[in-house]
């Protein structure tokens, strides 16, 4: 079942590269990545990380022998149905607005029995050798919000100064090239190269783009979840190192992801 | 370099004067978000090979355009990132403005540099092709910048376009505040000889761009 998978995956990251590299067809980079997908259909390799997942969830894990059926995403302990769809959320436990990674976390920590250092020992996988449970738990409770509307609850005023400071990071220009995100994402029709890039200042743009992640990476053969998208961005920003689970990471977050609001969600997806 | 730094503290010292300025033209900020958001930001990012915090302090012109964002510009505002930036622009000592326009097409392509990732040794691309059209044999061009296709031929082989071809790579928001591209010569991203050459991409009549 893996291999097949995976090599399903191969061979569709070889399409996309071929097709990509022949912009002569006149078909953008969405459009195949859109064929991709229906070829794909039921066969996301995203639910291999799902399965996993899943699979950690329900397992007593950490010092403590606690399973995440104890954790609290917003909905009350354990309930993972439409979790991510309220992300993120105000926890008066923790008195601090998180993420789905950084309570993940926190869980980990606060009722496993975790240390910090081992909870985030691998935030982002890389290949068989180092995988993320992380990237599988979030997987998980990710897929466990499809077809759910979003609804971040940005009214709530700890959610709301986040989301309001969130704003601010989308259109702070800095670094060696004065990029903000809002260099590349502040305007319709726009690519990069090849790459379309989403307008994230209108609604439409930040809910198609928020509602896809976490997102199967067909070009890295990896799941990958919203902490790693902001992650990377910056990296290409020319900014420092965005750390996991930041003030500043939930902020970004929090504003886009109660910018799609409304719209249902529709990930884990499958990218490029 | 060192003249850079010192363009820059002079920058941020004049920046108070227009912040105080700016509240005649443009509704003041109902509290201090942005100051928050970037104290946060400090607190969030960490230091990573080359790519140092000291990366999210910003100068007048970026911290003016984030200020900015999403709204017209002000006139005012306008003029003065235009003339503080024009006034950083540095020519070479010969006044060779034009270099190898293949060397040119190379760092055009070169997406390298600058991020932590990169080697810092190496030497940095401008990518000039993430963002615009250029040679018509390259196919893959981002379209977040004007097509810059025939930029000479369009413009003519003059001592004017070669000068404001260097004048714009530079130091494009001289000319265009808040525009999206990166000050190549201002931040030293790209050295003099291979501004030249990016310029001899865009202006030598025999360059692919002008075919």
């Amino acid at each position: 079942m893996r291999k097949t998978m995976q090599s399903v995956a191969a061979a569709g990251a070889v399409a996309i590269v071929a097709a990509t590299g022949a912009p002569a067809l006149g078909q953008s980079t969405s459009d195949e990545i859109a064929k991709y997908r229906e070829a794909l259909q039921d066969g996301n390799p995203a639910e291999l990380w799902e399965a996993r997942g899943e699979a950690m969830w329900k397992t007593p894990r950490g010092p403590a022998k606690v399973s995440f059926e104890r954790c609290d995403l917003g909905l009350g302990p354990g309930v993972v149905k439409g979790a991510y769809a309220q992300l993120p959320r105000y926890f008066p436990d923790a008195k601090r607005v998180m993420d789905l990674e950084t309570r993940l976390v926190w869980c980990m920590v606060n009722q496993q029995g975790m240390t910090e250092a081992a909870a985030r020992k691998t935030v982002f996988g890389n290949g068989s050798e180092k995988r993320s449970d992380l990237e599988a738990l979030a997987a998980y409770v990710a897929s466990q919000s499809q077809g759910v509307a979003m609804n971040v609850p940005i009214d709530e005023p700890h959610v709301h100064d986040m989301y309001r400071l969130g704003e601010k990071m989308f259109y702070y220009r800095g670094g060696t090239h004065d990029f903000a995100c809002a260099t590349c994402h502040g305007d319709d029709g726009r690519r990069i190269r090849l790459q379309d890039l989403p307008n994230l200042t209108k609604t439409e743009g930040a809910q198609k783009a928020y509602t896809t992640w976490p997102a199967y990476r067909v070009s890295q053969g990896e799941l990958r979840t919203f902490q790693w998208r902001l992650n990377d961005c910056f990296r290409q920003q020319r900014f420092p190192e965005l750390e996991y689970g930041s003030d500043a990471s939930i902020a970004l977050t929090a504003y886009l992801a109660g910018r799609a609001n409304g719209a249902a969600y529709d990930g884990p997806a499958i990218k490029r | 370099m060192r003249t850079f730094v010192a363009t820059r503290v002079a920058m941020m010292i004049s920046a108070v004067g227009v912040v105080l300025h700016g509240c005649a033209s443009a509704p003041p900020e109902t509290d201090d978000a942005a100051a928050r958001a970037a104290a946060m930001m400090k607190s969030s990012f960490k230091a990573h090979g080359q790519a140092t915090l000291a990366r999210l302090d910003q100068d007048e012109t970026q911290r003016l355009c984030s200020e900015y964002a999403g709204r017209p510009l002000p006139a005012p505002i306008v003029e003065r990132i235009q003339k503080a930036n024009l006034a950083t622009i540095r020519y070479p000592g010969d006044n060779n403005l034009v270099g190898d326009w293949k060397a040119g097409e190379k760092i055009a392509q070169s997406g390298q540099g600058f991020q932590y990732s990169d080697d810092p040794k190496g030497p940095a691309g401008a990518n000039c092709y993430a963002c615009h059209q250029l040679s018509p044999k390259e196919l893959s061009y981002g379209t977040i910048g004007p097509s810059l296709y025939r930029f000479g031929k369009l413009r003519g082989y003059t001592d004017e376009t070669r000068r404001y071809a260097w004048q714009k790579i530079y130091n494009a928001e001289a000319f265009a505040a808040c525009s999206s591209m990166p000050r190549f010569g201002y931040h030293g991203i790209l050295t003099e000889q291979q501004i030249r050459d990016v310029v001899a991409l865009l202006v030598d009549p025999a360059s692919p761009v002008n075919q």
